[in-house]
């Protein structure tokens, strides 16, 4: 609790106690009134203070002015029962007061405790930086002060302060408060590593590459931070209707407390004052638009401080809205729903060739090409390449490699070397490049070799579709037998290949008209070349973030990671928000509106009127807790 | 030019109300409460001067809500 908290307590248990007090006291008249004044002044005297300010700047209609009324006017009522010889009830506008500041206290305690709660969560901001001075001491300094190209020292259990290279040690790094993911990554000299991780097992020398205020680490503070500045439409829709609102029950109060007496009247009745006034007083208080106002700003913080955790970075709460309502989801293939790498995924030797071997001579004869293909061979042949062993290595541009492995002329490459060899092969009917090998001047087989998709992608794709998408799409660059290839393994809806960058634009502007009123398109791609889609779509979503400043700006959501799990993940996330947040309005105006007729007809007192303003905000301020929950 | 400032409120309905009035302020071309991260950020109008203009804002938003803070330094 804060100060200010602490003295409205101390001050909620003096008024408390002076009011049970004055319960036991047999006093009666203008003294009883002057005497239960004391507790009302010590309670309610901001309350008071606030609403003739309220008025004396124009601002009449809040609820200081609700309460001011409701409870003056609970005690006039008093004061007028004791003139008029009956017995005057002071105690209730006291109460009134007291529950109201009780309320508010509560909601002050539970809304601050959730905010630390969510801060903490994404509290990855380093406290500081150590340096070495001249003597070779470590010095703590603030990382702000810390200049590019210093060499900074992250010991085990500290947090990384600033991107830099390692220059000395090997380490294990947590990257969890990033990326959401617990397998720690390791880190050796000559490494780039990010700020915001947590070193785990090794001291490490780093030599800094951004200040500070450049890092990972700050970026993505600052993006959280200003996440909740932009706001959803369901807070704009609260902003507004709490405008109306507002006046619209006081003048619905003030139309209670007269008319019904004066319609009496003039039907020759009793006016009975009294208890109109007490029935509009009650309307008052219940009418509070509290609940609403805090819980759905509050879930929308939650939701985001949940997704966060799982290495999900919203940037505002009208993303997390929108991408509940996604209808259509536009994938980049390579690098989002593949791994972007190539690698051999077949070897078919023909008779009299084992796999290994043919590997191995692909290997050996592609060994001093730096083509991407000759990469993938090497790393799928997985043992060390002795150069001695190969001679006369020439690459023959368009078609492939010739070499001497071991004495032996091998030629590895397309059909278009094979052809000009005089080689007969047979057409693969597998997806991707493929690699022919001749050895000897004999057709030896051939390798696939493909960018392999990535093992959680099918159940991402199956995942957003129980979340509610209905139309999934594939839109690349790749030769159209690859892209269809995937999207038929993955399960997807449409694919649309071989598109240069701004052929993908005009795909996301026709996607775009064809998608249902008040659904939403989100593009997913790897932030790489895509800037201009990812900002065309109505969500942009970067993946494999980590490290890439481009795309954390130009996405609205970035994943820290390149798991498409979390695209299904974020999907869950904001479902879940923005069923609170409709629970939290449709509860809320529920109870107020049944409240409001009751009080209206005498069947709602004082009470209950107080359970509706102070109990609803509380049940849904706790409510709205529940999105920081994430289950995975 | 935007500039964020930490502020001090107790409630939502009066971030919001912090949040009308810093719009209406001369030389502020908008204006965002946050009432979560306990933020204002405002941006101002090309050539008007952000301290005398956040004086005005903090007077105005001191008449909307007496209790609250805002943090110019």
């Amino acid at each position: 609790m804060t100060k200010k908290q602490k003295k409205v307590l101390y001050r909620i248990i003096a008024a408390a106690v002076l009011l049970v007090i004055l319960h036991f006291v047999p006093v009666k008249g203008i003294l009883a009134l002057v005497l239960y004044l004391i507790p009302y002044g010590i309670i309610g005297y901001d309350i008071l203070r606030k609403a003739v300010k309220g008025i004396l700047n124009g601002e009449v209609f809040d609820e200081n002015f609700l309460m001011a009324v409701a409870t003056v006017g609970a005690m006039a009522l008093g004061l007028y029962e004791e003139l008029t010889g009956g017995q005057g009830e002071f105690a209730e506008g006291v109460a009134v007061m007291l529950f109201y500041q009780i309320g508010e206290l509560f909601q002050a305690v539970a809304v601050g405790k959730s905010r630390k709660n969510i801060s903490a969560l994404m509290d990855i901001r380093p406290d500081y930086a150590n340096v070495e001075d001249e003597e070779g001491n470590l010095v703590q300094v603030d990382p702000d002060e810390v200049e590019i190209g210093t060499v900074i020292v992250v010991r085990p259990g500290e947090k990384v302060p600033i991107d830099g290279i390692v220059e000395e040690g090997t380490t294990t790094l947590n990257t969890s408060a990033l990326t959401g993911e617990s397998l720690p990554r390791s880190a050796k000299c000559g490494d780039e590593i990010i700020s915001g991780c947590v070193n785990l097992s090794g001291v490490i020398r780093l030599r800094t590459t951004k200040e500070f205020g450049e890092s990972t680490v700050s970026k993505i503070l600052e993006l959280v931070e200003n996440s909740s500045m932009k706001k959803s439409r369901s807070e704009a829709f609260i902003s507004k209707f709490a405008k109306y609102y507002t006046p619209a029950v006081c003048y619905g109060a003030l139309a209670l407390a007269i008319l019904p007496p004066v319609i009496r009247l003039m039907l020759g009745m009793e006016a009975s004052f009294a208890t109109w006034i007490i029935r509009a007083l009650t309307f008052l208080v219940i009418s509070c638009p509290c609940a609403l106002v805090i819980s759905i700003p509050l879930s929308f913080f939650g939701g985001i401080g949940g997704a966060s955790a799982c290495g999900i970075l919203v940037k505002g709460s009208n993303y997390l809205e929108a991408m509940a309502k996604t209808g259509i989801v536009v994938f980049d293939k390579t690098g989002t729903l593949t791994e972007g790498v190539f690698r051999v995924t077949g070897v078919y030797p023909e008779a009299g060739w084992t796999k290994d071997t043919l590997l191995e001579y692909a290997a050996y004869a592609e060994c001093f090409s730096s083509h991407p293909i000759s990469k993938s061979l090497k790393e799928a042949y997985a043992k060390e390449l002795l150069p001695a062993r190969v001679t006369e290595a020439e690459e023959i541009s368009g078609h492939g490699v010739t070499a001497l492995v071991d004495g032996v002329r091998v030629h590895a490459g397309n059909g278009k070397l094979m052809k000009s060899l005089n080689i007969s092969f047979p057409e693969p009917s597998e997806i991707g490049t493929v690699v022919h090998v001749a050895i000897h001047g004999g057709y030896a087989g051939y390798l696939i070799i493909s960018d392999v998709v990535k093992k959680e992608a099918a159940e991402a794709i199956a995942g957003l579709r129980a979340a509610g998408v209905r139309r999934t799409v594939i839109l690349t660059g790749d030769n159209a037998l690859v892209a269809r290839y995937v999207a038929e393994e993955l399960g997807v809806d449409q694919v649309e290949s071989e598109l240069l960058p701004g052929d993908k634009v005009d795909w996301v502007e026709k996607l775009l008209a064809e998608k249902n009123p008040g659904e939403n398109l989100a593009f997913v791609g790897d932030g790489i070349n895509d800037a201009p889609v990812l900002s065309r779509a109505d969500i942009g979503i970067a993946m494999g973030a980590l490290g890439s400043d481009a795309a954390i700006e130009a996405a609205d959501i970035v994943l820290m990671d390149d798991n498409p799990m979390r695209i299904a993940l974020t999907m869950k996330i904001a479902r879940k928000c923005l069923r609170i947040v409709y629970e939290n309005i449709v509860f809320a105006l529920a109870v107020k509106a049944l409240c409001l007729v009751l009080g209206a007809f005498g069947l709602a007192n004082m009470w209950m009127a107080i359970f509706a303003d102070v109990g609803v905000m509380v049940i849904a301020v706790l409510n709205a807790i529940r999105c920081l929950k994430v289950k995975i | 030019m935007k500039k964020t400032y930490k502020i001090e409120v107790d409630c939502a309905n009066c971030a919001l109300k912090m949040e009308e009035t810093a719009k209406k302020v001369e030389g502020v071309t908008d204006a965002t409460v946050s009432f979560m991260t306990q933020k204002m950020k405002v941006e101002f109008a090309e050539g008007s001067d952000a301290k005398t203009v956040m004086e005005q804002v903090v007077k105005a938003c001191k008449k909307v809500e007496d209790d609250c803070v805002i943090y110019v330094d």
